[in-house]
């Protein structure tokens, strides 16, 4: 199969092109002589099946960071049938140094001149073909965006690979030291080819960073935005959440019993108090999942959040970290994982450690979820939406706390720039592609992590049968007693240990778990743990849930990011201890006031 | 003549890139940015609690940290040569 790679700078639009080309259908796979996973689509192109690579952005080739690295290496042991560069034309003055460099590997190369939307309204333009003659290279200008110009880079591909690959990247460091050489080249045919207005008129990135990087503004306005994020999600999703567990709960009722009435009672429990109730309640939160998406999706791609770097990193400079940190935190509150993966960009591996310490404290949607079911079981609607938004702030707190103990250990002075790219709003198309994807990577783990985790749940809560009736003297029972002189001082009773247990592997499950451990789904079963415990038991519950280790997927990413046992070992032992010695805090004191 | 760092530059201020010295892997990556000697730079706005400053060169905004900033000598405009 023939493969094609997607190289360029980060902020050029890759992802959106790659997303457009393979229809979101992307899966991540490995490749020989890099340790990282990369994504990669395989696509029908002129009755044959193509295979296309993303890989990291990169500034240069000869770059220092690991995605820089990555990048060599991949090409280095996989030289590619056709290499598809993409340059943002609002840029290009700074992006053709890449071009140049790639150039010199001898590829396949078929160049695209991407956001060609954005750059004629900045009044640049660009003699493509011109452009074509001089560097001996197809040249098409594209909006990945809109699809402008789309059909004509496909076209090119599918002829530019009828081609065999010219050129093996042998010898690639010793060719890439030709710096002078791409200097002059680069300046020759930028005179010949771009018009850039020499005074360009105040855009409305100008306008807007005047207010939001405004000196006092800027950080009042960003906690701001945030807080109506949170608040949005929570006054739109919930109605939706009871809407689905409405469903689900009638459909058991009118078809699911009725259907499996004449099976043997263990079966029928197993079938609808196990599986059923476990995934129906877990299902219910997949609206706020969406909705949380979309929110980060419109964060994420307005360019909002390389300015929370920029006013976050005073303060992130203190905590031994820098902005970009920042923003892997922020990226943490949707998954940990990928901000995990994220930490790569950075080149000092002590501050890619911290980082790494710090990330898995983000309050991840998972956990999210279970904040939901908990505060809406135990609190007034009224103040719901605070209690959620105060475990963000002891998400923070945990963050900044542990940069504080570990940043002696973890000490880097690593310069930081950051490139602030234009604010732009990111298309309905684009936000649907990328809560779906959200969304199918949760359904996938559901079936993966959730279905095996409830059956076990409710075979834990079911066996042995001589003790049906009685809870203390089932499995699940017995562990949740084992674990008691623990759990008991920070006011975790048997069936929340068991419920924390299951979070080890994933926080999706630990609702899931509840509902079979009690039997119960939706509205009743949150009526029922709002009966068991008092609020001091269920703050108590999410703060260790909030702090302890969040997922196995985390654990296995700290351990394949850091490649050191020792590191792992640390983020998970410390990140128990702070989650048992906070609850315990929390809950002693909070009975110690008579609450 | 008036020789200085960016570090120096107050927001609005004009200049141009007389020299960068940095360590080999920062000078890379100044150079990949569109940091050269010879070009124009702009000082935009400075984040509050000696946070970063925020430069624009051509049609890029870049943000960095006044550290980085005193590596690069520039040569303000607008104050005689």
């Amino acid at each position: 199969m023939k493969r094609v790679a997607l190289l360029g700078m980060p902020n050029t639009g890759k992802s959106t092109l790659f997303n457009r080309m393979t229809g979101g259908a992307a899966r991540v796979g490995n490749w020989p002589g890099i340790t990282v996973e990369l994504l990669s689509g395989k696509i029908l192109l002129g009755g044959d099946m193509v295979e296309i690579i993303d890989l990291p952005g990169i500034y240069d080739l000869h770059g220092y960071s690991d995605d820089e690295q990555v990048v060599r290496h991949f090409l280095h042991d996989n030289v590619p049938d056709l290499a598809l560069v993409i340059l943002n034309t609002t840029q290009i003055e700074r992006q053709m140094s890449l071009l140049l460099q790639l150039s010199q590997l001898d590829l396949n190369v078929v160049v695209v001149l991407n956001m060609a939307d954005e750059a004629k309204k900045f009044g640049i333009s660009v003699d493509v073909a011109k452009m074509s003659s001089l560097l001996e290279m197809p040249i098409f200008l594209l909006s990945a965006k809109y699809g402008t110009g789309y059909q004509e880079v496909m076209h090119a591909i599918t002829k530019a690979l009828r081609y065999p690959t010219p050129g093996m990247a042998e010898e690639l460091r010793s060719q890439l030291e030709k710096d002078k050489y791409i200097e002059t080249e680069m300046s020759r045919v930028l005179k010949q080819t771009v018009q850039i207005p020499a005074q360009m008129s105040e855009t409305l990135t100008e306008k807007l960073d005047r207010v939001m990087l405004h000196p006092w503004l800027g950080l009042p306005i960003f906690f701001g935005v945030m807080y109506l994020l949170f608040q949005g999600i929570f006054l739109f999703g919930q109605p939706l959440q009871s809407g689905v567990a409405g469903v689900f709960a009638w459909l058991r009722d009118n078809a699911l019993t009725p259907i499996t009435g004449g099976f043997p009672p263990l079966l029928q429990g197993l079938l609808l108090d196990g599986i059923y109730n476990g995934l129906a309640t877990v299902a219910a939160f997949i609206p706020i999942i969406i909705l949380f998406f979309v929110f980060m999706a419109l964060v994420e791609d307005s360019g909002y959040l390389s300015r929370a770097a920029f006013l976050m990193d005073a303060l992130m400079a203190r905590l031994g970290l820098d902005g970009r940190g920042f923003v892997m935190m922020l990226m943490g509150f949707g998954c940990n994982v990928p901000a995990l993966m994220g930490t790569r960009v950075m080149r000092s591996r002590a501050m890619r450690l911290l980082t790494m310490l710090v990330i898995p404290f983000s309050l991840c949607s998972a956990r999210l979820q279970v904040f939901i079911f908990f505060t809406a079981a135990l609190f007034a609607p009224k103040t719901a939406p605070l209690v959620v938004f105060s475990l963000y702030l002891f998400s923070f707190a945990a963050a900044i706390l542990t940069a504080l103990i570990f940043k002696r250990r973890f000490h880097s002075s690593e310069p930081f720039l950051l490139e602030l790219p234009p604010y732009r709003f990111p298309t309905a198309r684009q936000m649907a592609l990328r809560s779906w994807m959200e969304v199918h990577h949760f359904l996938s783990r559901a079936t993966k992590f959730i279905v095996a985790g409830v059956v076990l749940v409710w075979l834990l809560t079911h066996f042995p049968q001589s003790a049906a009736g009685s809870r203390a003297d089932t499995l699940a029972g017995m562990i949740g007693g084992f674990f008691q002189p623990v759990f008991h001082p920070v006011g975790i009773n048997e069936q929340l240990t068991i419920a924390l247990i299951f979070g080890f592997v994933a926080k999706e499950i630990v609702i899931g778990a509840l509902a079979v451990i009690y039997g119960l789904s939706g509205d009743v079963l949150s009526n029922a743990i709002g009966q068991q415990l008092d609020w001091v038991q269920a703050y108590s519950f999410m703060l260790f849930t909030l702090l302890y280790t969040p997922c196995l997927a985390t654990v296995v990413t700290l351990q394949s990011e850091s490649r050191q046992i020792k590191f792992t070992a640390l983020a998970l032992a410390w990140s128990l201890v702070l989650a048992w010695t906070v609850s315990f805090a929390f809950y002693q004191g909070a009975r110690a006031l008579g609450y | 003549m008036s020789s200085t760092t960016l570090a120096t530059l107050q927001p609005g201020d004009d200049a141009t890139i007389v020299s960068i010295r940095a360590e080999e892997a920062l000078h890379q990556r100044l150079l990949a940015l569109g940091f050269r000697s010879g070009k124009h730079v702009t000082l935009v706005r400075k984040a509050s609690f000696s946070g970063p400053l925020q430069v624009r060169i051509g049609t890029t905004d870049i943000m960095l940290r006044r550290t980085e900033a005193t590596k690069i000598t520039i040569c303000k405009a607008g104050a005689g040569t």
